[in-house]
């Protein structure tokens, strides 16, 4: 199959049919209404279920009743939205199933407005719900690493049994780019007769299968909690991703950025050192876990000066740059909150204010 | 001569936390003999909801899921849509159903899913302590309204299987008790009958049960069920309220 041209949202929504996961339930919010459009009509053809539920609450249970009998679920929201759902990430995260959540961030606090942000950087990383959990959270900067990264989610929160969180900004679901849909994943959530409520009819053993998160014991509690910390610890092993840009010549600049607003400072970045300003970029793909250590190794190269942290938020990503750089560099921050992404042209300003 | 009466293999052998003169446990019994006489065990998943019956899954022998308060009917959503096949029920106390919950509920039933609730009416919040639920009788006093219900600010009690009834889409909604021996067998039959609807994929069915909670209504388990059935039965009217048949009209 070749390149076809599609809107962010709904290459989201095709992308996880093709990742075989035939089970949506959502509740309409701007900016990513698109993708519950697009599956209304899509999934039927498909043979799938498509439900447009009465609330982000009920629909984040909805995705866990479903996850939790065996199959891939899953659903997309915005900000607003997600604060409703991050109930049921943590009763999801608890009771050990897996599920993808789709978040296409717009501005807040409260409701904001419906433009471009990446303001639930803290939400998504740090947990959004009660409780020791955390989540997967892969971040693309473009339509075709949204189809990648959904298509990889599946997998991946089967992995682990645990949500994992597609943090795409606005405009990731607004644009329309062109994308290549890889081959469909044909397969099926492992190793779901040990623990999903399938009916025991399904299995050999008269075995019954339970779903829960609640530990009354505090000892039993803490060793739940202590294999799951374990199983973040891992992804922080294994799954980690992210992208360098001119990090292998010398440069007085580090960026950090990830998604739409990495895209610009790509921009910024080839302007400035054709001016002879050299500066670099590391991208995290996950941002959750976060590329610490290939931060620490960019920030370390000796020409490097400063390092910047450059989001669609007031610095939420800040603090994991600084506990990444350990002290070693200043870490500064730019970035702009009301739904303009900023220019390049704002990114160059703000670079070269640094370097004076 | 064979045994003539026993323990349906859908409970377990485990003793209940449930207070003396509670009457969740006979309300499991019930669910349990239903599913056994189904023959629907081994498809059945059951949704824990919070409050006194969040363990019910230690006395119920199959698949079991436990929901967040409330949401007990949007987590059978999600597996009855995907799993049609599997016979999904969620066993509900009134402050979890009628107030955090009375979201998910309704547009569960108006939607016509196809799986059944058992909500257990006990007139207040059991697990923590006896306050004031949605379903509290005027006057009655609670922990949170220490000088009797005031409907004057905090309204009537709601009648969760007349409301429901009120919607359109078809269901099955029945109100029954089992606070005496002759209530039981009647409460017996409307959630086998429940179950059946599920089963032959006709509709939505809820069967709300009056039961007692002789601990945070300060008395004795016999007291408790005389209390129920003089303030409680003549507000909370029993019988059949809606069925995807035409109604039959049985209040007693
Ligand atoms: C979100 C949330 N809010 C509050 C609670 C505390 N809580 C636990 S059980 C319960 C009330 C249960 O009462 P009911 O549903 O009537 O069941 P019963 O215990 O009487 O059987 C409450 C408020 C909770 N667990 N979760
Ligand atoms: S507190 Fe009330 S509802 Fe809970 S177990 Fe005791 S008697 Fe039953």
């Amino acid at each position: 199959m070749g390149k076809i041209l599609m809107k962010g949202n709904e290459a989201i929504g095709e992308a996880a049919i093709r990742a075989g996961c035939l089970n949506y339930f959502a509740y309409p919010i701007t900016p990513q209404s698109e993708v519950a459009e697009y599956l209304a009509r899509r999934m039927p053809e498909a043979g799938g279920v498509f439900l447009q539920g009465e609330s982000e609450v009920a629909v984040s249970y909805m995705i866990f009743g479903a996850s939790g009998c065996g199959e891939r679920a899953f659903t997309t929201s915005s900000s607003p939205g997600i604060s409703l759902m991050a109930e049921g990430m943590s009763y999801i995260a608890g009771g050990e199933c897996p599920a993808v959540f789709v978040n296409i961030m717009r501005g807040g606090p409260g409701l904001g407005g419906i433009l471009p942000s990446q303001a639930d950087y803290l939400q998504a990383t740090k947990g959004a719900g009660h409780g020791d959990y955390r989540m997967l959270v892969l971040a693309p900067a473009s339509v075709q690493e949204a189809v990648e990264m959904v298509m990889t989610a599946f997998p991946l929160a089967e992995k682990y049994r645990n949500p994992v969180m597609i943090l795409g900004d606005g405009l990731i679901g607004q644009m329309m780019e062109p994308v290549e849909f890889p081959d469909h994943l044909k397969t099926e959530p492992s190793n779901k007769d040990d623990w999903a409520t399938n009916g025991m009819d399904t299995r050999k053993s008269d075995r019954r299968n339970l779903v829960k998160s609640l530990y009354l014991d505090p000892e039993l509690l803490n060793s739940h909690n202590l294999k799951l910390k374990a199983k973040y610890d891992r992804m922080k092993r294994e799954e980690i991703r992210y992208e360098t840009y001119h990090t292998e010549s010398d440069y007085r600049v580090l960026i950090v950025s990830y998604g739409t607003m990495s895209r610009v400072c790509r921009t910024a970045i080839d302007e400035l050192r054709s001016q002879r300003l050299d500066v670099a970029m590391v991208r995290p793909k996950t941002v959750f876990p976060f590329p610490e250590q290939a931060v620490l190794v960019a920030s370390e190269k000796e020409s490097c000066e400063q390092v910047i942290s450059i989001e669609m938020s007031m610095g939420q990503m800040v603090e994991d740059v600084e506990r990444s750089v350990r002290g070693k560099r200043q870490v500064h921050w730019f970035g702009k909150c009301g739904g303009e992404v900023p220019t390049p042209e704002e990114v160059i300003d703000a670079i070269k204010a640094l370097v004076k | 001569m064979g045994k003539i009466f026993c323990k349906p293999v859908s409970l377990s052998d485990q003793a209940t936390h449930y207070c003396p003169g509670c009457t969740h446990g006979v309300i499991h019994r019930l669910v349990a003999e239903v599913i056994d006489e189904l023959g629907v065990r081994g498809r059945t998943v059951g949704i824990a909801p919070v409050g006194c019956a969040v363990l019910a899954y230690n006395y119920f022998t199959f698949d079991f899921q436990e929901a967040a308060h409330g949401r007990a009917p949007a987590m059978a959503t999600g597996i009855k849509r995907v799993r049609p096949d599997l016979i999904v029920f969620t066993y509900q106390g009134d402050g979890d159903l009628a107030s955090i919950g009375m979201s998910e509920i309704i547009h569960a039933a108006n939607r016509g899913e196809k799986f059944t609730t058992v909500f257990v009416n006990n007139a207040v919040y059991g697990m923590t302590g006896g306050q004031m639920a949605p379903t509290t009788m005027p006057n009655q006093r609670t922990t949170t309204s220490p000088f009797g219900r005031n409907v004057e600010e905090v309204g009537m009690p709601i009648k969760v299987a007349e409301l429901i009834s009120a919607l359109e889409t078809p269901a099955f909604i029945s109100r029954q008790s089992v606070i005496k021996p002759k209530y039981v067998v009647r409460a017996k039959k409307a959630i086998k009958r429940a179950f059946q609807y599920q089963i032959e994929k006709r509709c939505f069915s809820l069967v709300e049960v009056v039961s007692t909670c002789p601990t945070n209504w300060g008395m004795t388990p016999v007291e408790a069920v005389q209390w129920a059935e003089d303030v409680m039965h003549p507000y909370y009217q029993l019988g059949d309220k809606k069925s995807p048949d035409p109604i039959k009209d049985k209040e007693d």
